[in-house]
């Protein structure tokens, strides 16, 4: 799967300039919602680009005009102002008809985008600042689990967000899947939505919150029907054991140096609740909410001073012994 | 009322004129001196301060601009901190809505709409002198915070619950809210001034169908004012509430309510785009009037569509919270309502342009700034038009896009025709030109600067850049369209240099102007250039709605008022019959002290609530000594 996903990757990364420029982007929709959106963003961009340039020549025309000679201000020539006053009402009337056409065009592609299908898959993300907690939520409580950051799901099927803040407002936009919707304190949004084709979507807060509201990205990964299901299951498993002494010399510096005291991690005595949820944080693509790229070194960098990468952040820098800081980091390498 | 005044008393029909001119000019003069200079009730001697200071904060609003493009030409640039960066676009936007751009349009009407009417001052000129100090402390309260590192950083928008206790326990937003409070109440104030000053103190004859175009625009944003403002000091104040003594208006785990918050906030903040708006375009009338050499084509469209987007704009507020999880139905007809404007707005464009169709344009850098602004706003109106789609919406909202927009409908439709209006009244506020050459440099540099900086931005909105990040990666594909924009804001604020370069020039150097150096129509060019303290030897009356182009060669005149005190003459609200002779104030250093307490009093109140018990005492001896009679004149309001 690893693999695959290396693919999608690199796929991403090679596509024609439109893909790699639509990793974030309302240009390059890839999804039901966004298309439609492009659709109607278009029609409303013809318009305005064809009364802007009539005004423009108009403007100059006026200007170019031969006029008359003598300045003579309170000189009007009456037959030309009655008429003149019919073309200005004539225009008028004309603008709020463009209005009341791009209204409808304009609620037509609303009822489309907002569209709610039945069969969809259910997600629950709440912000924070300054990450995103991703619950998969189902029937059973041993199919339900919690991650972080990056919103897997599959292709071609409807996908509902229900979004909630656990502080300040934030908003979920992933342009290139749809538009956006606030995350507000005390009431309970939705979205909908479809990805058409597989990659990785970049999305981030849209709604100021605070410090490091610039460095609250997220990514959703659309994969295959199938694809998704192995990842899904996957991530129903607790964490892996550490394998090694130094991984299983980590998971006790986990617990002893206050890791776990935020941080959750399935299958063990790690269930804190206020940070990020680690089950599986070796097999993410990113960290610190799409701020860094997940490799040994940014992920060792971040937990050795999180406060220099992402000032204000509610990580703590922890006093941590260089050997300590390694065998940690070994051990959430190994939690895939 | 009226004056059964002693019967010796001396009025102005026995003097000849340079008698009555010295006359008028002692009872109506602003004392020597700095004490003399604090008393000041003249409307222009107050609106050239306004207009001064409103424009050193366009300054300080411009210089935070250039420090944010610094931050942003490049990706994750550390030329600023987060924090300092969260700062800093909080205070421009907070600077240039607050501080610069309202009360700058309310400072020109200051000065001119008493001109314009053909009056001796302002209504209510002692409020309109603690207006102004008001206004001058709040920038200044604000400002300072800002340089003592207590500047707010949640936002000109200021959403809860980020600005609460809870998740900013600072004093930051304090600050914030009650700088709101201090410009609300200087521009209430203002309001209230222009809309008497218009309804009754307009020059007999001048019916409403004869009031020139900018006196429309203003009495209209004058309305504007009075609806909007209130909505926002509620908002405010409730915010420093729950703040301070922990009430729970914005607190949804107490049955209070965010959106709360954005609903107060927007029923103000909507209809003040149009009170920024609305007096740009009445500048822009009066410059294409002058320059294109023939009155505004379509005067009762003009009007009307003033009127109707005043009454429209209090309709589309919901626009700017498409994303908070809307009924969709509600959400689509705010879609509609914001379209409606539209018609109004482009009502008056297609008037403007028949005007310069018709007329016999004098391309000087007045005009240039309004070709400038046609050709701006009018894509900053369409850009409004997309951001008003609920789907379009959810992609742009909070993005770069509607940055671009509304610094297109803004700066295009407020400050070109400002600079526009600064080059138009110079002569007249100052008594000399300003150089046509650096003018036309400076249209220039503006009109270039200004596209350069902000059409990128478009772009970058739909390339998925958001508002109000410090920073962006460099793999975000972002990084070329930014350093372009941040080139254009260096050349845009080099216009605005040029622009003081000419100022401080011309106040020396360049020539005089006379009383009517452009040739136009009303009646602020029929004084001399700068006006003396009375305004106008004579009040005027009016007979055609372009009195300076009907009767060109000299204005009949009242007579009759007196010429040893300060005394003004009321008219009938619509056909503006003389009514009555009316006492206006005497200069006050009350005023001063009046707003001296009450900024004890705000700024106290922030720290704690019985500034509330001891800030009012000494804001009622300053109003007892404001309204004290003075013998056996009339009541000084």
């Amino acid at each position: 799967m690893q693999v695959r996903l290396r693919r999608v990757l690199v796929l991403c990364t090679t596509w024609p300039l439109a893909a790699c420029a639509g990793r974030q982007s309302a240009l390059d929709p890839q999804g039901l919602q966004s298309q439609q959106i492009q659709y109607t963003l278009f029609i409303f961009l013809a318009v305005a680009a064809i009364v802007w340039i009539a005004v423009v020549i108009v403007l100059a025309l006026g200007m170019l005009r031969r006029k008359r000679p003598a300045d003579q201000p309170l000189d009007l020539h009456q037959p030309f102002e009655e008429r003149t006053g019919r073309v200005i009402l004539g225009l008028g009337i004309a603008t709020a008809v463009v209005v009341i056409g791009l209204s409808i065009v304009s609620y037509a592609g609303q009822r489309t985008v907002f569209a709610k299908d039945a069969n969809t898959l259910t997600l629950k993300i709440i912000g924070h600042q300054w990450w995103w907690e991703v619950r998969y939520e189902a029937d059973s409580p041993h199919r339900s689990f919690v991650t972080a950051n990056e919103i897997r799901i599959p292709t071609g099927q409807p996908v509902k967000v229900e979004l909630e803040s656990a502080d300040v407002i934030h908003s979920f936009w992933v342009p290139s899947l749809t538009g956006k919707m606030d995350l507000i304190t005390g009431q309970k949004n939705e979205l909908q939505f479809t990805a058409k084709n597989a990659g990785i979507y970049r999305g981030q807060c849209a709604e100021f919150c605070g410090l490091q509201h610039a460095n609250m990205a997220f990514a959703v990964i659309a994969l295959p029907p199938d694809e998704f299901g192995q990842w899904r299951d996957r991530e129903n498993q607790s964490a892996n054991s550490p394998a090694d002494q130094l991984g299983k010399q980590g998971e006790a510096l986990f617990r002893a140096r206050g890791c776990a005291l935020c941080h959750n991690v399935s299958g063990t005595l790690a269930g804190g609740q206020l940070g990020p949820d680690l089950t599986h944080i070796g097999s993410r693509t990113t960290i610190a909410a799409g701020t860094l790229p997940n490799t040994s070194a940014t992920l060792g960098g971040w937990i050795a001073d999180p406060q220099h990468i992402k000032p204000g952040n509610l990580m703590p820098k922890m006093p941590l012994q260089s050997d300590e800081l390694i065998a940690i980091l070994h051990y959430l390498e190994q939690l895939k | 009322m009226s004056t059964a005044a002693e019967p010796n008393e001396l009025r102005d029909d026995v003097l000849n004129g340079l008698q009555l001119s010295t006359q008028l000019e002692k009872v109506w003069r602003t004392p020597p001196g700095l004490v003399g200079a604090l008393m000041a009730v003249d409307h222009k001697v107050v609106g050239r301060r306004y207009i001064l200071t409103a424009f050193a904060f366009l300054l300080l609003g411009g210089i935070l601009a250039i420090l944010m493009r610094v931050q942003l030409a490049g990706p994750e640039k550390t030329f600023l901190s987060a924090d300092k960066y969260n700062q800093i676009f909080t205070m421009h936007g907070s600077t240039m809505m607050f501080l610069f751009a309202v009360p700058v349009m309310e400072a020109f009407a200051v000065y001119l709409v008493p001109l314009m009417v053909g009056t001796r001052n302002i209504a209510f000129p002692r409020l309109n002198a603690f207006s102004y100090w008001i206004f001058l402390f709040g920038g200044c309260f604000l400002w300072i915070s800002f340089l003592l590192n207590v500047g707010p950083d949640v936002g000109w928008f200021a959403y809860v619950p980020l600005s609460s206790l809870q998740y900013t326990p600072t004093k930051r937003p304090d600050v914030w809210a009650q700088m709101i409070t201090f410009t609300e109440v200087a521009a209430l104030a203002v309001a209230v001034e222009i809309i008497v000053t218009v309804f009754k103190l307009r020059a007999p004859g001048m019916t409403l169908d004869r009031i020139p175009l900018f006196v429309w625009a203003m009495l209209v944003t004058a309305f504007l004012v009075m609806f909007a403002m209130p909505s926002i000091m509620v908002a405010s104040t409730s915010l420093i509430l729950d703040r301070l003594v922990n009430t729970r208006f914005y607190d949804s785990s107490s049955g209070g309510h965010p959106l709360l918050w954005q609903h107060l906030f927007w029923f103000f903040g909507h209809p003040e785009v149009y009170i920024i708006f609305i007096p740009g375009a009445g500048m822009v009338s009066a410059i294409l009037a002058t320059f294109a050499r023939r009155p505004v084509i379509g005067y009762p469209v003009v009007v009307l569509s003033l009127i109707a987007i005043g009454f429209l704009s209090f309709g589309l507020w919901v626009h700017h919270m498409f994303v908070t999880g809307l009924p969709q139905l509600g959400a689509g007809l705010f879609t509609a309502s914001s379209m409606l404007i539209a018609v109004p707005s482009g009502l008056q464009i297609f008037c403007w342009l028949a005007t310069l169709w018709d007329g016999r344009p004098v391309y000087r850098t007045p005009l240039l700034f309004v070709i400038g602004f046609i050709v701006i706003f009018v894509l900053g109106g369409l850009s409004g038009v997309m951001v008003a789609s609920v789907p379009i919406d959810t992609q742009v909202h909070d993005t770069y896009f509607v940055v671009a927009h509304f610094h297109y409908a803004l700066i295009g439709g407020a400050v070109f025709p400002l600079v526009g209006a600064v080059y138009y009244w110079f002569p007249k506020i100052a008594g000399r030109m300003l150089s046509e050459r650096l003018g036309r440099w400076n249209f220039w540099l503006a009109f270039i600067g200004f596209n350069v900086a902000f059409f990128p931005m478009h772009i970058l909105g739909l390339i998925g850049m958001p508002r109000r990040v410090y920073t962006y990666t460099a793999d975000m594909d972002w990084a070329h369209l930014n350093l372009l924009s941040s080139g254009g804001a260096l050349i845009f604020a080099l216009s605005f240099a040029l622009l003081l370069v000419n100022v401080i020039y011309s106040l020396r150097k360049s020539e005089l102007a006379g009383d009517n150096p452009w040739n136009a129509a009303t009646l602020e060019w029929a004084t001399s250039s700068p006006p003396p303290p009375q305004n106008f030897d004579r009040i005027p009356i009016v007979k055609h709605r372009d009195p300076l182009w009907a009767d060109s060669e000299s204005l009949p005149v009242v007579a009759g008022l007196s010429a040893e005190r300060r005394e003004v003459l009321l008219t009938s609200l619509a056909e503006a019959e003389p009514q009555i002779r009316e006492a206006s104030p005497e200069p006050s250093i009350w005023p001063l002290l009046a707003a001296i307490a009450t900024t004890i009093f705000f700024i106290g109140s922030i720290f704690t609530p019985w500034a509330v018990l001891w800030g009012t005492p000494p804001m009622a001896v300053t109003l007892i000594g404001w309204f004290w009679p003075a013998g056996s004149k009339e009541d000084e309001a």
